[in-house]
């Protein structure tokens, strides 16, 4: 008995469709789901949308551009591995081989760098979009926790980058910024030798950082990135709506292939095209091979810990490194679980009284941060009010005591002022403290010059 | 299962409530083994990552010189050891960590003012490490120094932190 084999006739085809089942194109609206149902890339899709989601001023495609960013990174840094060498005598050796020796050396680490760097901003700009058009309520509060580990990820990722270059900028951040950690407590000296691999940035550290680099964080970043992406098409995407508009009844809906698929592909050209650009024109500093007896005047950590080193300058370390990061840390992570007393999903700022509220928070930070921080400059000096105090008390908590007093009561009195909802309120007190991270991120930035005095940003640049 | 039995089997239960059946028993048993695999796997893997100390290097015991090569009131760095050897005036020694104590910068000493100012955050520490200027929450850290034939030797395998510099911390020859 001869047994019917059903497959196409000839080899060739046989070998295609078992590589691609469904038929390409696809004819019709049935086919474009079926082939995003099993595309194993496509399949992180869901098979339709609804039309309004789509909409680029929504959520101006952060989340992609995230992916995009991290895809670009490992392309580069797996093409910058085969180049370079984690030991203190090789290192920095190698930075200067990608700008004369190796064929596009210096673009490949500028694209790897900027995208770096540029993720960082992206992930944080996508955490506020997510906040302010409250993409974090049920049942996404999951995702929103998700999402805050993979911004302390690229955090991670970013760091342990900083030192591969092995140039002053490299060695004394780092040392900076490890040195953070032994202020934990209990665990904390521990901590930093475990990560230093010794007493102090050598060449362990290297060595332990390029593994964290290259392999435990990036895998897993993509990892958990996989698990949140998932969750998003599994609680399906907020609908936009204007400012006083009911929730719709009925959402219009369309398929993935090509609707949402076709505006990805377009943004991301754009978006390569435009680093591309920038990375041709800018290249990532270096500064001189690193030494260990020498450290250079201001020693700044990386720019996206300028706000913490601000705050070191202003509290006794451990709460400047320690206490202030985990309690914002902590309420960034409870925020979603809040009980909700309005319904702004979908809405930009939640309501009109949302968005004026949202707008004093911002000008109340813009306003109020640099004068404190003048003021603790110039003015105050906590420890030398209570001199038989330990700082840990007059600089520790009792300022802080006193900022969370001043935190309690703008949120009491914007609540009563403004007769608003707690949702509104929260919204306003989180921009004010957004603004304020900002502020301080960009005093410490370009307003901090040598002793890491306050100074104009002119005479930080001289 | 008929009616019968399964009241004498809960009338068991009632009567032996210690008794734990086989199957209890071996979810436990096999959960409690994975748990022990897991923490042992950790433990293998944090010990196998613990820093290994170098010899001869940072972290031995250094020998600085003979005594007379350090007048009174002098600070001399050894960058290897990554320490300050200070004589004080009255002729004590005091082996300094040149590491800040706020957020580990090397510390550089100022012979033009006779400090010690810290670049990354402006620390100032006096010649016995106090400090002058925060936001350093403690003074120098320091190593014990050993004066043996005329030679002055410091341990830089012991850091000793301190919470206020004092007189008993110098060595004398």
């Amino acid at each position: 008995m001869t047994t019917q084999d059903p497959r196409p006739e000839s080899l060739p085809q046989r070998v295609l469709e078992s590589l691609q089942r469904d038929e390409l194109p696809p004819r019709d609206d049935r086919g474009r789901m079926r082939l995003v149902m099993n595309n194993l890339i496509l399949h992180l899709h869901p098979s339709k949308v609804s039309k309004r989601a789509l909409k680029f001023t929504y959520t101006w495609g952060l989340g992609g551009l995230a992916l995009l960013l991290l895809a670009m990174l490992v392309a580069t840094g797996v093409m910058l591995m085969f180049v370079y060498t984690p030991t203190p005598e090789q290192a920095y050796n190698d930075m200067l081989a990608l700008r004369t020796d190796v064929y596009f050396g210096q673009l490949i680490r500028n694209l790897h760098h900027w995208s770096g760097n540029l993720l960082l901003v992206v992930v944080f700009l996508h955490l506020l979009r997510v906040f302010y058009t409250s993409g974090f309520r049920t049942p996404r509060e999951f995702n929103w926790v998700l999402g805050i580990s993979l911004l302390l990820l690229v955090v991670a990722a970013n760091f342990t980058g900083y030192l591969l270059p092995w140039d002053q900028l490299a060695y004394w951040a780092v040392t900076v910024g490890s040195s953070l950690l032994s202020y934990i407590p209990f665990v904390g000296e521990g901590l930093s030798r475990l990560i230093l691999g010794g007493p102090e940035v050598g060449a362990a550290t290297l060595t332990n950082f390029y593994g964290l680099h290259v392999a435990i964080i990036p895998l897993t970043l993509m990892g958990i990135a996989s698990f949140h992406i998932w969750r998003v098409r599994k609680d399906t995407l907020t609908i936009p709506r204007d400012v006083d508009e009911e929730r719709p009844a009925r959402v219009e809906k369309v398929t993935t292939l090509p609707h949402l698929v076709a505006r990805e592909f377009v943004f991301a050209l754009v978006m390569i095209a435009l680093i591309l650009l920038w990375a041709s024109w800018v290249d990532a500093p270096l500064e001189a091979a690193a030494n260990p007896d020498h450290s250079p005047n201001p020693a700044k950590a990386a720019w996206y810990f300028m706000g913490l080193q601000e705050l070191l300058l202003h509290f006794h370390p451990v709460f400047g490194a320690i206490v202030v990061p985990a309690l914002a840390l902590v309420g960034l992570g409870v925020l979603p679980y809040l009980r909700f007393d309005m319904d702004g999903e979908g809405i930009w700022f939640r309501s009109r009284k949302g968005r004026q509220m949202a707008l004093v928070g911002a000008i109340t930070g813009l306003i109020a941060t640099p004068i404190l921080v003048l003021l603790d400059e110039y003015v105050i000096d906590w420890p030398s009010l209570m001199p038989r105090l330990p700082t840990i008390i007059s600089n520790g908590w009792i300022p802080l005591a006193a900022l969370l007093l001043l935190l309690i009561g703008y949120y009491a009195a914007a609540k009563r002022v403004f007769k608003a909802t707690a949702c509104e309120t929260r919204q306003s007190l989180f921009t004010l403290l957004v603004v304020a991270f900002v502020v301080l991120t960009v005093i410490g930035i370009a307003f901090r010059g040598e002793g890491m005095a306050l100074m104009w940003p002119w005479e930080v640049l001289s | 299962m008929t009616e019968q039995k399964r009241t004498e089997s809960v009338t068991k239960a009632v009567e032996q409530p210690e008794r734990v059946s086989r199957r209890d028993f071996l979810k436990l048993a096999w959960g409690a083994a994975g748990t022990l695999a897991l923490l042992e796997a950790g433990g293998v893997a944090l010990t196998f990552l613990s820093p290994r100390v170098a010899e001869g290097e940072f972290g031995s015991v250094f020998t600085a010189g003979a005594v007379e090569d350090f007048p009174p009131g002098s600070v001399t760095a050894f960058n290897n050891g990554r320490f300050y050897l200070v004589r004080m005036e009255d002729g004590g020694f005091l082996a300094l960590y040149r590491k800040c104590t706020h957020l580990g910068c090397a510390v550089p000493w100022d012979q033009a003012v006779g400090q010690f100012v810290c670049p990354c955050h402006g620390s100032v520490f006096e010649t016995d490490g106090q400090v002058l200027n925060p936001p350093a929450p403690r003074p120098l850290d320091r190593f014990p120094v050993l004066i043996e034939d005329g030679q002055v030797k410091v341990d830089t395998g012991t850091v000793i932190e301190r919470d206020h510099a004092s007189p008993d911390d110098l060595v004398y020859a």
